[in-house]
């Protein structure tokens, strides 16, 4: 029995084993293939190590490669994301917070409906409002820049922070905002003095799932931002598919890692809130 | 919570000063709302007023530029006229159903794997969910690379040995669609595999304990009692799932660009380019609004569902 057992858990361990391979795959190559050549890339194979380690794909890939006619590589499309994530995801989750607060302790008539009828642009196809969004953005002198971008995320963002923190209030006893009012505190004496000092794992939680959505955003940054102001995923996508001149994979690989850094290294300092933000995102669908 | 009832120490506190407190109890009853006002009218204009100014466009002869005089079905006759649209349809089919499937299963799997007191687990785990940190588009560009037909996985089996073991589906207009499965459920399955290992933690030990003495294997155990206790989890997984999938947009054109020619079009990418590359602004909010109503007839039934089966206990 017992050594029946121990086969079975082999099993289990083997199975897991290899399915971490297999998710670890694209990495590892991605990783080897940034810092070959291209002639080390046509000698070897996708899963054989560099022959020397080479930097040039990097260097390359940072300043020089080509994403259509320009020249620049990724550096400036990924402060474009940095300028375009930090105030999206700062404003939309601080909106968020008022409004998750408004709607779990200050409740009044009317104000579940209301609730819900936001919650709707959370499950919306954002194909939906592009066309109205162009022509607006237009309008404002908003295309192409990313301040519009910014717009944008804030607007199709706060619905999702709105519920995060709601689900996060609902949780917190009725006793301190109670105790809060005795003491004859107000609407904002409550939220700053009393809500926001045990809000820390929330926040953490919102701006992290925002921080990812926000960067790693195709469509928006496509549609309305095509230019000089494109983000870093627009960019990384010309750049793979500019069919002009010879294949650089080394490059393709080099300035993929450069897009999924920021959001691979939150991962990793803070996964264990990466994954309860998931699995609360989850909840609303 | 209501203002009504409001406890005695308030009351005593309004004696003290009047004046402040009523100014106070009145700045609690409109503040709340004032608050709120401005994310109401940014979803009334933005998401709802939006959606009509869509459905607008969708019944005129819109092209380059928005036109405004009532044109009825035009376009979506022209729209279910279209192959393209069609071979989009069919794509989301098949992209969407198997994407849904094999997600759900290697989730599932790996969740309860994982939930037998593994070594290690939380390595795993996090192996297991990084690709969610990354943009489709990463995913796509390192997946386009790895199943590149001359020097991808391909060659590496060919220098193997197997000198005719060929995969060209990339390149292939029968099989491209089912590359961006291959990368959607690499992508997504540690999500789901998240949730459900929740789930799984969730469930009382001392059933299956109980079951365990009456003889039950591990097996049956998960079979019949365990699995169907995570009913709400598939229902969320189903939801998440399938909006993802009615929305892919980035994967594929990341992956394959809709190509060879428009062999692995998506609706999304059939919208995008017939509003923003083709002129054809029309089709475009007519193929949005289809998309819409697409994932209001997914979407409302598995609501429908879940709520009826959260209630039920």
């Amino acid at each position: 029995m017992a050594n029946k057992l121990s086969i079975g858990r082999l099993l289990v361990y083997a199975a897991l084993a290899l399915v971490a391979l297999y998710y670890l795959l694209p990495l590892y190559v991605m990783l080897t293939t940034s810092f070959k050549t291209l002639d080390d890339i046509r000698q070897g194979n996708l899963l054989s190590l560099p022959h020397a380690w080479d930097g040039g794909a990097w260097a390359k890939a940072w300043a020089s490669a080509c994403t259509g006619i320009e020249c620049g590589g990724m550096k400036g499309f990924f402060w474009n994301s940095v300028k375009m994530t930090v105030p999206a995801v700062l404003i939309s989750t601080m909106i968020g917070a008022v409004n998750g607060y408004v709607v779990s302790m200050w409740r009044f008539k009317g104000s579940d409906a209301l609730f819900t009828l936001l919650l709707v642009g959370c499950f919306i196809p954002f194909q939906v409002v592009l066309l109205p969004m162009a022509q607006l953005l237009g309008w404002l002198g908003l295309a192409n820049t990313t301040a519009g971008l910014v717009l944008v995320h804030v607007i199709y963002g706060t619905a999702f922070t709105t519920l995060f923190f709601r689900n996060f209030y609902v949780t917190v006893p009725d006793e301190l905002v109670k105790a809060g009012r005795i003491d004859g505190a107000g609407f904002w004496t409550i939220f700053f003095r009393i809500l926001l000092p045990v809000s820390g794992p929330i926040f953490v939680v919102c701006v992290i799932w925002q921080f990812t959505q926000i960067w790693n955003d195709f469509l928006f940054g496509v549609v309305f931002a095509a230019g000089e102001a494109q983000p870093i995923t627009v960019a990384l996508n010309n750049l793979v598919n500019t069919s002009t001149g010879v294949k650089e994979y080394n490059v393709d690989m080099a300035s993929a890692i450069i897009a999924a850094l920021p959001t691979l290294f939150v991962y990793m300092v803070a996964g264990r809130y990466f994954v309860r933000g998931l699995t609360a995102g989850a909840v609303k669908g | 919570m209501s203002h009504s009832s409001s406890p005695a120490g308030v009351r005593a506190l309004a004696d003290a000063a009047p004046a402040a407190a009523s100014r106070q109890r009145l700045a609690d009853r409109w503040l709340p709302r004032l608050v709120l006002s401005p994310t109401i009218i940014m979803s009334l204009v933005f998401v709802y007023g939006f959606i009509a100014w869509t459905a607008w466009l969708s019944f005129t002869e819109s092209r380059l530029l928005p036109r405004y005089d009532w044109a009825g079905l035009t376009q979506y006759l022209a729209l279910f006229d279209n192959e393209r649209w069609w071979t989009a349809v069919a794509n989301l089919g098949v992209f969407g159903g198997l994407f849904i499937l094999c997600t759900l299963v290697v989730g599932l799997l790996l969740a309860v794997l994982l939930d037998q007191k593994i070594r290690a687990e939380g390595a795993l785990r996090a192996i297991y969910l990084y690709p969610m940190a990354l943009s489709f588009i990463v995913t796509g560009t390192a997946w386009k690379w790895m199943l590149n037909p001359d020097m991808g996985l391909q060659k590496v089996l060919n220098d193997w040995g197997f000198a005719n073991f060929t995969f060209d589906w990339l390149v292939d207009p029968d099989r491209a669609i089912y590359t961006v499965v291959i990368a959607g459920v690499w992508q997504s399955s540690g999500f789901v595999m998240a949730l459900f290992l929740a789930g799984l933690r969730g469930v009382d030990d001392s059933i299956i304990k109980a079951a365990q003495v009456d003889g039950a294997s591990l097996p049956t155990i998960y079979r019949r009692i365990v699995i169907p206790s995570l009913r709400p989890v598939f229902f969320s997984v189903l939801l998440i799932l399938s909006h993802i999938a009615i929305k892919s947009f980035d994967l594929v054109m990341a992956l394959t660009g809709g190509g060879p020619g428009t062999s692995s079009d998506v609706p999304a990418i059939f919208m995008y380019q017939f509003a923003f590359t083709r002129g054809q602004l029309g089709l475009g909010a007519a193929s949005a609004m289809m998309m819409l109503m697409t994932i209001v007839a997914v979407l409302v039934p598995l609501m429908y569902l879940e709520t009826r089966s959260a209630k039920r206990g």
